[in-house]
């Protein structure tokens, strides 16, 4: 009961200041992780598994508040501006949740004191640039297509670099989601029909390793 | 003994010799000598040989470059054209693979210089098929472009590196059904500068008592007079910056930073281009004798291209600043053959009526176009602002007057850039009607065309 009074405001501030601290937060083990495993988090310091799913919650709860909060209540008051994927080329246009994810993921990402990244990625991607890669992003997804409430969690290797990966299924949550996906012009010919709560792709959290 | 000192006597005549021909092929400012070029290690692209004497400007010392150097200039610019390979998209660990084959994140992966035998448009240095690396599926997704040649997609009109802002299939889409001539032609009018001054008149000006008459009668009817800015308005003391510096008194020379005190975005965008970029970083004005990549007027060589280049110092005649201040320097085939164009029947139509207002069309209307921020409308006076790719001209410039196919096909006829637009064009971009194909076989119909 102690260790979570003491985990609890440092899981805050790591979820405030969306990071670095995971540098400082001691060697994680360098043994594979499965899908239930990850290296431990001994001591009061926060496993890579445990920041995953620490910023993981915050980005899924910024998206929702978007989503439900701005461009949801825009439509109800029938307001002049409305969400488009082509925001940028017309007037009275905001980006969809998904592209508002993606730009913070793009300004998280090159924020090199941020010491993870994160992407949104998919089997059937409408925007090519969000294809899972080969490998633990492909099996990771097939995973949590098939368990979305089980996230994946493994390590693996890009490039010579060690990574704790985390993979979180996105569901469809709003009909404007799915509706707007399944009549995409850019879907292709193996692209799923999509319903209320499906697996439409997922979150995938890289924290380094080494 | 002997031999020793005739050897010590050669050794030192040699090495001042040496030394003193390194100094006379030093570098100066106003030099591009081909002796200075030995300290260059190849040349310069016609992007940055006006600054090359200024290693430091790109290099650290010792030889490097910075990348960030390459930024300090162009990063508005990138960000501007909404970058669609911005060096972010890259920072997830999977893009590493495709990094390998060209670093998208770093400038100088595709710009290098120094370089010419590798130098192509832009200042490219890889050959055309660069897309291909990453890009070669692409049939896969769009089954339409399994025929082109791998090395088609940024030379054929339809894409472009960093700025796809009027390429993306969206945009084509929505201007499929353009006319190639809008039934309303007409730019935006420029803002006139209203600071709530009383006019001058020219018992009120407050230079030397020997100022000659032409220039008070110039100023006068000038623009600044009629907003209230008297002679040390701009000949006050300079602090070295646009400051003002009152203790140093008149100043008979005035240079930009006179004028940046007022004319500021005109200012900054003058620095950022070709025409004041020596000035930005601390050289001696362009002049046309320097330049290398435009034939230029001989009897302009020595000019300097300062803000009084185009804008003379008393009138302020913005008419002359639009068309005759351009082809007082330049001579390359484009701008001759402007004075035989149907743009300049238009402009010559907007200077005898003002009725006309807007709609007719001079090297400025092109080159140093209207841009409206926010309530107000500003001259962009960065002319390479929307220059290369020659595309990044439709939203600014074209789009005004003519539909989307029409400028495309136009921008992409080569022939037709050289004799400055006065004919259509006889080239045929093929993206628009790709993407109505496109977009109609998935049940959507191409909307109204409606001018932006």
């Amino acid at each position: 009961m102690k260790r979570v009074r003491l985990l609890t405001p440092v899981l805050i501030a790591v979820v405030g200041s969306c990071m670095s601290l995971v540098v400082g937060c001691g060697k994680p083990s360098d043994e594979s992780a499965t899908s239930t495993t990850s290296p431990s988090d001994d001591a009061g310091m926060i496993s890579p598994q445990k920041f995953a799913d620490a910023v993981h919650a915050v980005m899924m709860a910024d998206r929702t508040v978007y989503a439900k909060h701005v461009v949801t209540n825009l439509k109800k008051q029938n307001a002049p501006v409305s969400p488009s994927e082509y925001w940028e080329d017309e007037e009275h246009k905001i980006p969809l949740p998904a592209q508002m994810f993606r730009m913070g993921s793009e300004i998280v990402n090159e924020d090199s004191n941020a010491g993870f990244t994160y992407a949104l990625k998919s089997l059937w991607p409408l925007n090519p640039q969000n294809k899972a890669a080969e490998g633990v992003e492909t099996k990771g997804l097939n995973a949590i297509k098939e368990n979305p409430d089980e996230p994946f969690y493994e390590t693996e290797e890009i490039n010579g670099k060690k990574y704790f990966t985390a993979i979180y299924a996105d569901r469809a949550v709003a009909e404007a989601c799915w509706d707007c996906h399944n009549n995409h012009p850019n879907k292709g010919d193996d692209y799923p029909e999509f319903a209320e709560g499906d697996t439409m792709g997922g979150v995938v959290v890289r924290v380094p390793l080494n | 003994m002997k031999r020793n000192r005739t050897l010590w006597l050669l050794w030192l005549l040699s090495s001042t010799g040496f030394a003193v021909g390194l100094w006379i092929a030093l570098p100066t400012e106003n030099s591009a000598s081909s002796a200075s070029l030995i300290y260059l290690p190849g040349e310069t692209t016609c992007g940055h040989y006006q600054i090359e004497i200024k290693c430091a400007v790109c290099h650290e010392i010792g030889g490097d470059v910075r990348e960030q150097s390459c930024l300090d200039c162009h990063a508005d610019e990138l960000k501007e054209a909404r970058d669609t390979h911005k060096a972010s998209k890259f920072s997830d660990p999977t893009k590493a693979e495709l990094l390998q084959y060209i670093d998208a994140t770093s400038c100088i992966a595709c710009h290098k210089e120094h370089v010419p035998g590798q130098t192509r448009e832009m200042g490219v240095t890889l050959p055309d098929d660069y897309c291909w690396h990453c890009h070669q599926t692409i049939a896969e997704d769009r089954p339409s472009h399994a025929s082109f040649r791998y090395d088609s997609c940024a030379t054929a009109g339809c894409h472009n590196f960093h700025d796809n802002r009027a390429l993306n299939e969206n945009f084509l889409f929505r201007h499929v059904l353009d006319p190639a001539h809008w039934s309303t032609q007409k730019v935006l009018i420029r803002d006139s500068k209203d600071n709530g001054s009383q006019k001058l008149s020219a018992s009120d000006h407050d230079g030397p008592s020997d100022t000659k008459p032409h220039v008070i009668r110039e100023w006068v009817s000038s623009a600044h007079a009629k907003a209230g800015v008297n002679c040390t308005g701009c000949h006050e003391g300079s602090d070295g910056t646009e400051g003002v510096d009152s203790s140093k008194g008149w100043e008979n020379h005035v240079d930009h930073r006179a004028c940046q005190r007022c004319h500021e975005s005109e200012t900054v965008g003058f620095l950022a281009g070709r025409h004041g970029m020596r000035l930005f970083v601390d050289l001696s004005p362009m002049r046309p004798e320097l330049a290398r990549c435009l034939p230029m007027r001989s009897d302009s060589a020595h000019r300097d291209l300062t803000c009084n280049a185009c804008h003379h110092a008393h009138d302020d005649d913005l008419r002359h600043a639009a068309v005759d201040a351009c082809l007082e320097c330049h001579a390359d085939k484009h701008s001759l053959a402007f004075k035989e164009t149907s743009h300049y029947e238009l402009w010559q139509q907007e200077m005898s009526d003002s009725e006309f207002s807007g709609t007719g069309v001079s090297c400025a209307t092109c080159h140093l176009p209207r841009m409206k921020i926010g309530d107000s409308v500003r001259v962009e006076h960065n002319q390479n602002a929307n220059l290369r790719p020659n595309e990044k001209m439709l939203t600014s410039v074209c789009l005004n007057c003519h539909g989307l196919e029409f400028s495309l096909n136009s921008l992409a006829d080569r022939q037709l850039v050289e004799k400055c637009f006065g004919e259509p064009p006889d080239v045929q971009v093929e993206s628009v009607e790709m993407t109505r194909q496109w977009f109609e076989a998935r049940g959507r119909k191409p909307p109204s065309p409606k001018q932006d």
